[in-house]
């Protein structure tokens, strides 16, 4: 049984769909990566899992279950209970995202207390031993630190020690490193899989780099607008990819654009409230376009690799 | 902690000359020579005006009559009243405990109806109970409390009976100003109902003076709690699995605070003027009525010595009002 | 055209302000026609109907809708005038304050230095006296009166606008286009009114709005201590204050007074909250 499974997830704000009919499994131990452009709904679909889709936005989802948990069918207080210590999270601001009047310690603690993770008495070993698994210096010297006092990367190092503090079995990384320092983004990744394989816990990192996807993902699963266009191993990806859009994702990346004269780039945006089009999503900016792509929406198919497209890459088109 | 608190007191040191300065002037802009003013409306011979000229330095130049009156205001010595012949700074010590009981009164009243209020609405935003309470703080704010006070005493004394209509205690009760505070006086008397008696004539005048603090600390706390709610560490909060209450009065209402204590802080000034009228309705002996007695007198020592107290009053606060404003926000604090 | 559409756009959907801009222009239509509209001088006194409740009230009479003071003034007629002092009051305030406070905070602003020190630390002693106090204590040295009630409301509101000018004026000066037109060979004035001043104007509009509020706030408050307006001038806080001896008998020359004050202030804290929202950007979903 996988540890995450989702079916048919639906997120909608007003009239905007965000997250359109996804698909989503994780297995215990795995590392899936999400990819794609912003506005692709790969956030909106994680807030979902976590619970965190306020008012106005709508959840719906045919199956949506945690271990065998129907998480909508969750009173609000018994999902609390598992949020935050059976699936936590890692956001994309590590400095906004924790509360600036309150010491770090102090913040990772509440974790701890608030789940009763550890005894009372031993909070502050526990939040000791945490940064120090984070690869934060000294320690017991940064308890009293306030957020604007510590750098990016050490943010982030603080938010995932909160994350991994009552040890759970599914984290979710919301492009972890893409506000901090190209230098630093290497380190927290590298921190992320190694607290990953040592814990054996789940590992859904969300990113639009390509590049990141290529070092750490087992699974990656392509999104755009709302929808999974499709999902496959790391490696079948990589070599074989069947939708237009990966094709691009992947064209773009720096090393397999040797030689050209430009980086390609994919023409047109991602469809916003105003301007969904009929039939498949990506459609206005595909390169193999054929009339049925206008008319009607693609399902998804296949097994092992699954993909939304009725002229895949490397088969007769 | 220390530095910063310096840095402000520093800071505070040529406003404080300023407010001197003003109020220097206050007397040497009143028509007519400061001798005359001083004395009132008795009249004075012109020889001994000569000589009481002199006494007082009179016929020195500007900046050296500013100079001694700087030293005497150091030393504590304001002058007497025209009327009471009384030091202004005594008198301003008999009044002012009944003024700083009032004005506490009202701004307790207006943070713990306003606060709740506000939080409430932020996190109901958009519902009827939203809108319903941001029409009445607008109204609340624009509201003429002279007036308001007023309309109160028709209503709760005259008609319905429930509330004295002046004064701070009633005729039949005498308690001995240990304090000056009454309602701390008259918890320890030993009449029987002092208390309740001291209680019931500050319903009104509290009421009345925290209207206007209590729809501007409602709309505040409202505005920055809308703010912060919309905050990535809000989301982080939740995503800790911690309660909404939780989140909403540990994480939020300790952001939304630093503006509000802001706005609390300015609000001391307004509520100290808005005490001369409150004062001057219920008949409420403190400095605000004593100051529109003076003007009537025309006992200019007075409105000088206690528009100057006020003034450092108010800077007092602003500076009590910075450091906690340094305590609470973190990001401040060096 | 399509700027004012837009601007009118993002104003009426704040209900309020409409409510606040309606009530207003029907005060300035008030005020304007005040000799038609009003049944009666404001002055003219009926000694044979003193202290006549309102219509609806026993006793009441239509000859005087909302009833008459204890001199026999209609109190109708005098709410009436009253609205074209409150309005003439504010307007005088705020132009005084906003001329006076412009021309400061810019020269604060362009002069920098020992003139920009001594400016902003004297607009701070004016802030640290209750603006209660300050007005009571101004008119207390220039005497009662209503013209003196509105130079003292000037003056505290002054340090406001000095404050808002001096701090967009500094803010647009260290934009690239000032430099800009600095570069081009534009003189200082010609600097401070076409190009800086014109792009402090949002916030000072909002501020003037919300200062016609406090002015006519304030003034009643003075006329009501006696300091302002002398009677028998139908100013709204003198009334109030000519009421004090008879109004636990009389209800009804007490509250209109009152209510109309409260009304007009709601009004122009409405417009100013509606301008405010409307104006800024940063506030804009």
């Amino acid at each position: 049984m996988a540890l995450l499974e989702i079916r048919n997830l639906v997120v909608e704000f007003g009239r905007f769909r965000a997250v359109d009919g996804v698909d989503l499994t994780v297995e215990a131990g795995e590392i899936l990566c999400v990819v794609g452009e912003s506005g692709s709904g790969k956030s909106v679909s994680m807030l979902a899992v976590m619970g965190l889709i306020g008012w106005p936005g709508k959840v719906s989802a045919d199956v949506m279950r945690f271990d065998g948990i129907d998480l909508l069918g969750l009173s609000p207080r018994a999902r609390r209970k598992l949020v935050g210590r059976d699936i936590a999270m890692v956001f994309q601001e590590p400095t906004t995202s924790l509360n600036p009047c309150y010491p770090v310690g102090w913040q990772i603690a509440e974790s701890l207390r608030a789940h009763n993770a550890v005894p009372r008495a031993q909070v502050r070993d526990r939040v000791i031993e945490l940064l120090d698994q984070v690869g934060i210096p000294a320690p017991a010297s940064r308890l009293g630190a306030f957020p604007h006092q510590l750098s990016g990367g050490m943010n982030q190092r603080v938010m995932i020690a909160m994350a991994i503090s009552c040890n759970p079995r599914l984290l979710i990384a919301d492009e972890p490193t893409t506000a901090l320092d190209v230098t630093i983004q290497k380190q927290i990744l590298d921190l992320l899989v190694d607290l990953q394989s040592k814990r054996g816990m789940a590992l859904a990192l969300i990113t639009h780099d390509m590049g990141v996807v290529a070092e750490t993902a087992h699974r990656v699963q392509v999104m755009y607008a709302g929808q999974m266009v499709e999902e496959q191993p790391t490696e079948a990806l990589f070599t074989k990819p069947h939708h237009p859009y990966t094709a691009a994702l992947l064209a773009a990346l720096p090393e397999r654009a040797m030689g050209a004269s430009r980086l390609p780039t994919i023409p047109g945006m991602v469809p916003g409230i105003d301007d969904r089009p009929v039939g498949c999503l990506f459609n206005p900016r595909c390169g193999r376009v054929q009339e049925i792509c206008r008319t009607s929406a693609p399902p998804l198919i296949g097994e092992a690799a699954k993909f939304r497209c009725y002229f895949p890459l490397g088969e007769s088109a | 902690m220390l530095r910063f608190l310096l840095r402000r007191v520093t800071l505070i040191i040529p406003t404080f000359i300023g407010v001197t300065l003003a109020s220097f002037l206050l007397i040497h802009a009143v028509p007519g020579d400061p001798i005359e003013v001083r004395v009132g409306e008795h009249g004075i011979a012109p020889e001994r005006l000569a000589i009481l000229r002199h006494e007082f330095g009179l016929d020195q130049p500007l900046w050296k009559q500013f100079a001694d009156y700087e030293v005497q205001v150091a030393s504590g010595h304001l002058g007497a009243s025209t009327v009471t012949h009384q030091p202004v700074w005594d008198e301003f010590l008999t009044l002012f405990p009944a003024t700083v009981e009032l004005s506490v009164c009202a701004l307790i009243f207006a943070l713990v109806i306003g606060l709740p209020l506000g939080v409430i609405a932020a996190v109901k935003r958009g519902t009827a109970f939203d809108y319903g309470l941001m029409g009445v703080s607008v109204t609340g704010a624009s509201m003429p409390i002279f007036w308001w006070g007023l309309m109160m005493i028709l209503v709760f004394s005259v008609s319905l009976g429930w509330t004295p209509v002046a004064g701070r205690i009633g005729d039949a009760f005498f308690v001995e100003p240990w304090s000056g505070f009454m309602l701390i006086d008259s918890w320890f008397s030993d009449d029987d109902g002092a208390f309740a008696s001291a209680v019931s004539h500050l319903i009104l005048p509290t009421i009345v003076l925290g209207t206007i603090p209590l729809a501007t600390i409602a709309r505040m706390t409202r505005s920055a709690m809308l703010e912060v709610l919309g905050d990535d560490f809000i989301r982080t909060a939740r995503a800790k699995g911690l309660s909404p209450l939780r989140v909403v009065i540990v994480h939020a209402l300790r952001n939304a605070l630093i503006p509000v204590v802001t706005v609390i802080g300015l609000q001391v000034g307004a509520l100290l003027g808005g005490a001369i009228l409150t004062e001057t309705i219920f008949a409420w002996p403190g400095v605000g009525h004593w100051l529109i007695e003076a003007i009537q007198r025309r006992d200019y020592p007075v409105l000088q010595g206690g528009t100057l107290l006020i003034a450092v009053l108010v800077m007092a606060v602003n500076l009590g009002v910075d450091v906690t404003y340094g305590f609470l926000n973190p990001r401040i604090r060096k | 055209m399509s700027a004012a559409l837009t601007f009118w756009r993002s104003f009426a959907v704040n209900r309020g302000a409409v409510l606040g801009l309606a009530v207003m222009l029907g005060l300035v239509v008030l005020a304007v026609l005040a000799d038609i509209a009003a049944p009666y001088s404001p002055i003219e006194q009926f000694r044979d109907s003193l202290l006549t409740p309102p219509v609806w009230q026993e006793g009441g009479t239509w000859h005087y809708p909302l009833g008459t003071d204890d001199v026999g003034r209609d109190i109708l007629s005098r709410l009436i005038f009253g609205a074209r002092l409150s309005l003439m009051i504010g307007l005088t305030v705020v132009t005084l304050a906003l001329c006076l406070g412009t021309a400061l905070g810019l020269t604060a602003a362009f002069a920098g230095g020992i003139v920009d020190v001594v400016i902003m630390r004297t607009m701070d002693v004016v802030l640290v006296f209750p603006s209660l106090l300050l007005a009571i204590v101004v008119v207390a040295i220039l005497g009662p009166g209503l013209f003196n009630a509105m130079m003292a409301v000037a003056i505290v509101f002054l340090p406001g606008y000095t404050r808002l000018v001096r701090a967009s004026a500094l803010s647009e000066l260290a934009r690239d286009y000032v430099t800009a037109t600095r570069s081009a060979g534009a003189g200082t004035l010609r600097l401070m009114f076409n190009t800086v001043l014109p792009n402090c104007a949002a916030p000072l509009i909002v501020q003037a709005s919300l200062g016609f509020s406090g002015a006519i706030l304030d003034a009643a408050a003075l006329g009501f201590l006696g300091l302002g307006a002398q009677p028998p001038t139908p100013e709204w806080g003198t009334m109030l204050a000519g009421a004090l001896q008879y109004y636990q008998r009389a209800w009804w020359v007490l509250t209109f007074p009152g209510l109309a004050i409260l009304i007009t202030v709601l009004a122009f804290n409405l417009l100013g909250d509606g301008l405010r929202d409307a104006l800024d950007p940063k506030l804009k979903r």
